[in-house]
């Protein structure tokens, strides 16, 4: 699963920064017919956890409400350096990871 | 003419259901906030739904959420919840952040299956809930399959 992170390269310690994540996922609702009349599963991404060096900073549990590539922003506040780790998982168990540095 | 007063047979079953419908339009949230809340009163304000007050693709409609809170780790939100009372699964999504947010709102865009108005549910740190809403109007609903 292709996503794309963006957050800012560098921050002031305590600065409230803006973190944005898209995902490319069809998000299908589980209503909808494929070309034979068949219905196709329902399949989300159900669960993302982003953690900021290693502690949980935002979670978002989704149904098929959220459209297709989702695409969450969320604000942190800049405490120290690090790593991001976005983790996210689908109905059909399939996961992803995305990695991105924060200097403070 | 049976074939006429069948019509209207059907026509005023028809206008019983919409009606039914439409009365009923409040309530398929109640369990939903129930579950969410645990029985605690759910007061409005505090929470901002942003987003076009007329969004004309269903599909991908932009909503911003935000809450007032001076996000500390005595006073800050711990979840915000996004309910449709017209999607056919009412829970769009749950937000859960915390102190270390140091600022309540999200971005994302979901999807409206018609016209609705939006309801969205912060959960404090003390424990109390507030809520928001926005009227969309949608002209291409997200899902003619479902209903």
């Amino acid at each position: 699963m292709v996503a794309r992170v963006q957050l800012p390269k560098t921050a002031a310690r305590g600065e409230v920064i803006s973190v944005r994540i898209a995902i490319q996922h069809p998000m299908e609702t589980g209503f909808r017919f494929d070309v034979s009349g068949r219905a196709i599963p329902k399949n989300v991404i159900n669960t993302l956890i982003v953690r900021y060096n290693n502690v949980e900073v935002f979670r978002a549990e989704m149904g098929s409400g959220v459209a297709a590539n989702p695409l969450l922003q969320f604000y942190t506040v800049a405490e120290a350096s690090g790593e991001f780790v976005f983790e996210w998982v689908d109905d059909a168990g399939q996961r992803g990871e995305e990695r991105a540095t924060l200097t403070v | 003419m049976p074939n006429r007063r069948h019509f209207l047979v059907i026509l005023s079953g028809a206008w019983a259901l919409t009606a039914g419908l439409a009365r009923g339009q409040a309530d398929p949230l109640a369990p939903l906030i129930r579950d969410i809340t645990g029985g605690a009163t759910l007061s409005s304000g505090r929470v901002k739904v942003d987003t076009p007050r007329l969004a004309d693709n269903g599909h991908s409609v932009p909503m911003k959420l935000t809450v007032e809170s001076p996000m500390t780790a005595a006073d800050h939100v711990r979840s915000i919840t996004l309910l449709s009372p017209r999607n056919p699964r009412p829970l769009i999504a749950k937000f859960s952040l915390g102190p270390r947010a140091g600022r309540a709102e999200i971005v994302t865009r979901v999807r409206l299956n018609g016209t609705q108005t939006v309801l969205a549910i912060a959960q404090l740190s003390d424990g109390t809930f507030w809520s928001g809403t926005a009227e969309v109007e949608v002209t291409e609903s997200a899902c003619l399959d479902a209903g």
